[in-house]
């Protein structure tokens, strides 16, 4: 068994009215930033698990958000495996 | 009518709906989270207030507290079940109605009377109500945006299952009438079968003179009034 770091990106999906990043891009233009075109806000989720190899600790997590961590009704989700450092 | 209000940690309205029930002639019983069984119970009320620290998404930890699968067979078997705010996101995550309840379109928590439409009368829970009536009382969340894909929206409308609108004061349903930049102005909905009810408002917060409003009283007596069948009727274990 090792340790492994996984990152879980939960963003709202495509299309959905982000209201948080809305506010984000306002404020972003009030100070000059043109350039930035859209912005979204998610959230980032870091685990601590213990697994055989990297993309059985992703498979774990991955189950884990399909029930708990990101609500598929509203929110697509990304999940990287790293080995702890 | 027995009537179970499930308190989780971080409930702060099942009082609120335990006085609801009693003042509406039903016997109301708390049910902790951590119980298993409903006990013999003929209706549940999942009340509002922020189960578990609203922690990750408003209801997404309580969906996965002890007495919800009890919750889930005893709607899955046509049981009365109504949630009222937090109660409401926790019935979308647990899938027992459509949709989600997303952060409001002002990024504010909102607390404030709203006027609502009553679309559809003659349910179980809005019995006591006209069609169309204009309803008044509280509304209290910062995620009460409902959201639902477009089918599933055009489902809800076409089969009559939405059930309050937000509206001004004339029934009229506009802009500034939605609080919370809910789709369609959705208040309140009921899943296919028409046992369960979610809602943003605060029917709990408007049933004395002394709160400013009776006009949630009626939805209580509807419900305590209503027939229950032998299978809809939960175990006591």
């Amino acid at each position: 068994m090792s340790r492994f770091t996984v990152e879980v990106l939960v963003t709202p999906r495509p299309g959905l009215l982000d209201p948080q990043g809305k506010a984000i891009h306002h404020a972003l233009a009030s100070l000059g930033y043109d350039a930035v075109e859209d912005v979204r806000v998610g959230k980032a989720i870091y685990l601590e698990v213990a697994a055989a190899s990297a993309e059985e600790a992703a498979e774990r997590v991955e189950e884990a958000c399909r029930k708990l961590l990101a609500n598929p009704v509203t929110e697509d989700f990304r999940v990287t495996a790293e080995t702890h450092r | 009518m027995n009537v179970a209000v499930v308190t989780f940690p971080g409930s702060n309205c099942d009082q609120d709906c335990h006085r609801s029930v009693e003042l509406a002639g039903g016997s109301p019983q708390y049910v902790w989270h951590r119980e298993t069984t409903l006990g013999g119970a003929e209706a549940v009320i999942v009340p509002g207030g922020f189960a578990h620290g609203d922690y990750l998404r408003p209801g997404a930890i309580a969906r996965f507290s002890p007495i919800m699968d009890a919750i889930i067979d005893f709607a899955r078997e046509g049981g009365l079940v109504v949630g009222i705010c937090n109660g409401f996101q926790v019935l979308c995550e647990a899938g027992l109605l459509p949709g989600a309840l997303l952060r409001n379109r002002s990024l504010r928590f909102q607390s404030h009377d709203c006027w609502l439409r009553v679309e559809r009368a003659g349910t179980p829970y809005t019995r006591e109500y006209r069609e169309g009536q204009v309803i008044r009382m509280p509304l209290s969340h910062a995620d009460g945006n409902y959201y639902a894909d477009a089918g599933t929206l055009a489902e809800l409308e076409a089969e009559g299952r939405v059930v309050f609108r937000y509206c001004d004061a004339r029934g009229d349903v506009t802009p500034e009438a939605n609080p919370n930049g809910s789709l369609n102005h959705v208040a309140g909905i009921m899943n296919r079968r028409g046992n369960v009810l979610g809602m943003m408002p605060h029917p709990d917060r408007a049933i004395e003179e002394v709160l400013g409003s009776v006009d949630g009283l009626p939805l209580f007596e509807s419900l305590v009034g209503t027939e229950v069948t032998a299978a809809a009727r939960s175990e006591v274990a």
